[in-house]
This record gives C-alpha cells, sequence and structure tokens, in this order.
C-alpha cells in the first residue's frame, strides 16, 4: 500500500467525537476521585458569600433594585460559584497537568490534538460550572427566593459562562511560566471582576468609568442573565448580555488553543 | 517498493532548532518494518528531541518526516492512532488503579465498546499486572509503573512502538524484566524505535543501531557489523599507574591505533595491538558496542 492510498484509507478530521470523548472519560474516570473535594470548595465558597453577605449585609439593607437583598445576592453569587468552580480549576489544573504530572504529553501521543485536548477540558469544566453554578441559588430557595419556571436557563447560562472562564484559566496556565505568577491574575483581574460585577451590590450609583469597564466584565453579564431567569425578568438588553457571554466563550476557547498549542509543540 | 524493505520510520535531512541550539542536525534514519532499531547516544545528542518529532510534538525546522506511510506533521494523527509511546518521564494518572489507567487509552485510542475490556485484559497480561489491576498507581513500585507505561503503549496493538529511554533510572533486575517484555515485542512483529543511553540495552535488543551525536547519526548498521567496522575483532586492555597508560597513549597513537581510558587500563583498539605492549599487564578481549561508542561519540559510558 502507497504512503498516499494509507493516508486516504484513514482520514482524520479536527474536533472528531472520538478524540473529545477519550478526553471527557478520563476527566470523568479522573473526577470520580475527587469530587467530594471539589464539589466541597465549589458549593460551600459560594454559599457562605451569600450566607456573610445576604444576612449580613441583608440586616442593613432590606432590600435592592426592588430584591430582597438575600435573593439579590442568592442570584448574584451564581457568578461567583461558575468562576470558582471553571477559572480557578482550570488554571491551577491545567499547569499541574501539563507542568508537572506531563499528562497532556500522554494524551498528544494519541490520535488527540490539540484543539481536541483543550475543547474536551473546558466542555468538561463548564459542565462543573453549570451545575455548581446553580448551588447559591438553590439556598437561596431554601432562605425564601421564589423560584420560577425560567430558572431552568441558569444552568445553560452558567456553562456558557463556565466555558469562558474555563478557556481563560487555560490561557493563563499556557501562558505564564510559574504557578507563583498566578497570584498576578487572581489579585489584578478576578478580584477586581469578582467585585464589580453587581453580585454583592448595584453598579448604578457609581462612577461612570465603573459602569462603562463593567460592561466588560464577563461575571456582570453573567450576574444580570442569571437575574433575568431567577426572577424571569427578561429585557432587550439580555441579547447583549447573552452575546457577550458568547462571543467571550468562543474568543477564550480559541486564545486558549493556540496559547496550548505553543506551550505543547515545540 | 523494488525488493526494498517497507519502512515504519524514514527521516529524510531533519533538522530543529531551540533558539541557536542545533538540538538535531540533518538527520537520516530509517526503521524496516518488523525491526528494533536503536537510537544510541549520549545526553544530549538529539535522541529525545527525534522522538518528539514522530509524535508531532516538535516541529522540524526542515527535513521529511514519513511513520507508517504517513506524512509528518500533516498526518500526524493518523500515525499516531497506530503508534505506542514510551515516554522517557512518567506520565501515568496516578490517582487512578492501572486498570483505569489503561481503559483511558483504550478510549483515547478510539478502541470500541466491545474490544476496550479485552485490549485492557491483555495489556494487563503482557506487563504481568494482572494482580496489580485495583492497585492505585502512587502505590506501584518503579518497575511497575514502567511496564505500565508499556502496556498502555499496548493496549491498541500498535504497528510500531516509539521507546524513549524506556529503562532510566531502574535497577539491573527491572531492566532484565523490561528487556524481555520489549524482546517479546520484537518478536511478535512489532517495529520498534527506542532510543537508549545504556549500550548493552541498545546490543542486546536492537537489530540496527544508530549512533547520535550532537543531532546527527555518526554511525549505523547491526551491532556486531559496527563493532566489526570501527574496533576491530580485539581490544587490548593494557593495566599500569597513570603515567605507564599515558606512555600507553603515546605508543598507540605513533603506531596509529586509537585508544580509550577506561579507569585503571588503557583500551587499545585495533587487531594488530597485541604484541606492541608487555603481556604480564595487558589483557585482549573481544571489541564491543561499547568501545564503537566511546571512539565515535568521544563521551565515556555512564
Amino acid at each position: 500500500m502507497s504512503a498516499e492510498s494509507v493516508s486516504q484509507a484513514r482520514e482524520l478530521h479536527r474536533l472528531e467525537r472520538p478524540a473529545l470523548a477519550g478526553v471527557l472519560v478520563r476527566e470523568i474516570i479522573n473526577f470520580r476521585s475527587f469530587w467530594r473535594s471539589a464539589t466541597f470548595s465549589s458549593t460551600v465558597d459560594p454559599t457562605i458569600y451569600l450566607l456573610a453577605f445576604g444576612f449580613g449585609f441583608g440586616s442593613l439593607v432590606s432590600s435592592v433594585n426592588g430584591y430582597d437583598y438575600v435573593e439579590y445576592v442568592g442570584t448574584g453569587t451564581v457568578a461567583t460559584a461558575v468562576l470558582f468552580s471553571s477559572a480557578m480549576p482550570s488554571m491551577f489544573g491545567t499547569f499541574v497537568k501539563y507542568r508537572f504530572q506531563r499528562t497532556y504529553d500522554a494524551i498528544l501521543a494519541a490520535p488527540v490534538d490539540t484543539e481536541e485536548l483543550v475543547t474536551a477540558e473546558n466542555l468538561w469544566i463548564a459542565v462543573r460550572a453549570g451545575t455548581y453554578g446553580c448551588v447559591p441559588m438553590l439556598v437561596a430557595i431554601v432562605f425564601g427566593l421564589t423560584p420560577e419556571w425560567t430558572m431552568i436557563f441558569v444552568p445553560p447560562i452558567a456553562f456558557v459562562s463556565g466555558f469562558g472562564w474555563a478557556g481563560f484559566g487555560t490561557t493563563v496556565a499556557a501562558t505564564l511560566d510559574s504557578i507563583d505568577n498566578f497570584s498576578y491574575v487572581m489579585s489584578g483581574v478576578i478580584t477586581p471582576m469578582f467585585l464589580v460585577a453587581g453580585t454583592f451590590f448595584p453598579l448604578n450609583n457609581l462612577a461612570t468609568w465603573v459602569q462603562v469597564l463593567a460592561q466588560l466584565n464577563p461575571l456582570y453579564h453573567t450576574v444580570q442573565l442569571v437575574r433575568a431567569a431567577a426572577f424571569d425578568s427578561w429585557s432587550a438588553v439580555d441579547i447583549w448580555h447573552a452575546g457577550f457571554l458568547i462571543v467571550f466563550g468562543l474568543a477564550m476557547w480559541r486564545l486558549a488553543i493556540w496559547r496550548m498549542t505553543l506551550r505543547l509543540v515545540d | 517498493m523494488h525488493g526494498e524493505p517497507a519502512l515504519a520510520v524514514r527521516l529524510r535531512g531533519v533538522v530543529k532548532f531551540y533558539g541557536a541550539i542545533k538540538a538535531v542536525n540533518g538527520l537520516d534514519l530509517d526503521v524496516p518494518e518488523g525491526t528494533c532499531v536503536g537510537l544510541l547516544g549520549p545526553n544530549g545528542a538529539g535522541k529525545s528531541t527525534t522522538m518528539k518529532t514522530l509524535t508531532a510534538q516538535a516541529i522540524p525546522d526542515k527535513g521529511d518526516i514519513q511513520v507508517l506511510g504517513y506524512t509528518l506533521p500533516r498526518e500526524s494523527k493518523q500515525a499516531r492512532a497506530e503508534c505506542g509511546v514510551v515516554p522517557q518521564l512518567d506520565n501515568l494518572d496516578t490517582t487512578l488503579t492501572v486498570e483505569q489507567n489503561l481503559l483511558v487509552f483504550a478510549y483515547l485510542y478510539r478502541l470500541g465498546r466491545a474490544e476496550r475490556q479485552p485490549a485492557v485484559e491483555r495489556a494487563l497480561e503482557i506487563a504481568n499486572l494482572v494482580d496489580r489491576r485495583d492497585t492505585r498507581v502512587d502505590k506501584l513500585s518503579g518497575g511497575m509503573r514502567r511496564r505500565l507505561l508499556i502496556a498502555r503503549a499496548l493496549v491498541h496493538r500498535p504497528r510500531l512502538v516509539l521507546l524513549d529511554e524506556p529503562t532510566v533510572g531502574l535497577d539491573p533486575q527491572v531492566r532484565q524484566e523490561l528487556w524481555a517484555l520489549i524482546d517479546g515485542l520484537r518478536s511478535a512483529g512489532v517495529s520498534i524505535l527506542m532510543s537508549t543511553h545504556y549500550i548493552e540495552e541498545a546490543e542486546r535488543l536492537a537489530d540496527t543501531v544508530t549512533i547520535m551525536s550532537k543531532g546527527s547519526a555518526i554511525a549505523t548498521g547491526p551491532p556486531h557489523q559496527l563493532v566489526r567496522e570501527y574496533a576491530g575483532s580485539e581490544v587490548l586492555e593494557v593495566y599500569g599507574p597513570p603515567p605507564r597508560l599515558q606512555e600507553v597513549e603515546r605508543d598507540a597513537a605513533g603506531a596509529g591505533l586509537r585508544t580509550r581510558r577506561t579507569g585503571t587500563s588503557v583500551a587499545v583498539v585495533g587487531d594488530h595491538a597485541n604484541g606492541l605492549f608487555e603481556a604480564d599487564s595487558s589483557v585482549a578481549r573481544a571489541a564491543n558496542l561499547e568501545d564503537v561508542f566511546v571512539l565515535l561519540t568521544g563521551e565515556e559510558v555512564e
């Protein structure tokens, strides 16, 4: 058989389902060994924020923008939970896997390319974010948030946002040379975004430039969409929020693939 | 094909730079199907970079690479589907069990649902890890982990196995076990490319050895042929204090013979070395691949 005919016999393409499935199976089997700790941190952290802010500030502030403060924070911390369960595991997990465990070298020796590897890993993180993101909302329901049928849109919103944050984390991990440098990203990027997202307080009383910057914050758009879903209060501006999150997800996905390819292929 | 053997691996003029460093320098390499080729060279010779180019984890700056008939890097994914790779550094999933590690790779290598479990069982048998199937990898010994790495590379019955320093850092007994395993693959007709800096490993397992130095292949052939061509049939080991050894080196050079220091002796290479030095301080022995390696690379064996 000539080289040419061999090539024609086994044509492989980009983003193939078996390659994505292989990487996802690895993630799922691995997840079985650490799901308890991952679930604990991804649910307890935002719940503590919800309880601390909701009942702490809630005793001082009865309502915000017409919502009970516990409801306001309960819906806002969905975005926090998404961030904690996507950007953080993606940053640290990716770095550990390619630098210390050399897991990606092993996977790339199989018929999987970097695009498939990054896509599958980010999809898995997004699924987790879509699931864990709902926890604060469920806790808020226990504390008085009225269930609405439109809340079924919260997991997909959290999934799309989580996919973008997973790509962000992968990009950071593939770009920085040391895990110590993650502190710059945590303090310089994530913390400001986390605080200026409309999670704990509304932004409309802040300076105009802060409000403009917030429009570039994916977490802000997540919060707005989650509130629209949780309170069934949709408006035309939600198209802008949804569009921003989709573009954020797609842009971060491609950026992550590009940076990881540079890192993994000499 | 004009009677020429089919090639599992074919490299022509491969060049790979890392910044200003030329890691691989115009390398030509053939691995005929069904044979074991040993890539022998000192640390930094370019062996690992060469292995990485074969899985497209390093893209050459120049040259042509074909693996199992596929042209790399364009068709690398197709080639990898039919290759098994045993890396130099352990990259097993340490929190998973032996069986889970194999199962993950049965999925990654796209085995069908009905094929996966039999493939895992076969790989466990090959690596003699059946009774360790439920053991977490971080509880295994170094030798067992190496066997598992080999089993993982074989789970999909590859046509070509790439072994990058397969026994580095292992004790002699474990090394023997792995040699038996690799020899079994070779006997089964699997094509093997194995990089190593252990002379004995190359000598025992490889049908053909390519000696690399500074990124280039400097000699290629069956081990016995390389020995005959570069070191003759006999080597004279001359023992003595350092001043005496210096004198022997001078005399040998004067007679047009090559030498190498081997601790307390000087090895004088060449079939007519006998008779040049006193018989009571010298011993003749058969020339070996180590003599060839040191003479060609200028590097002592670890």
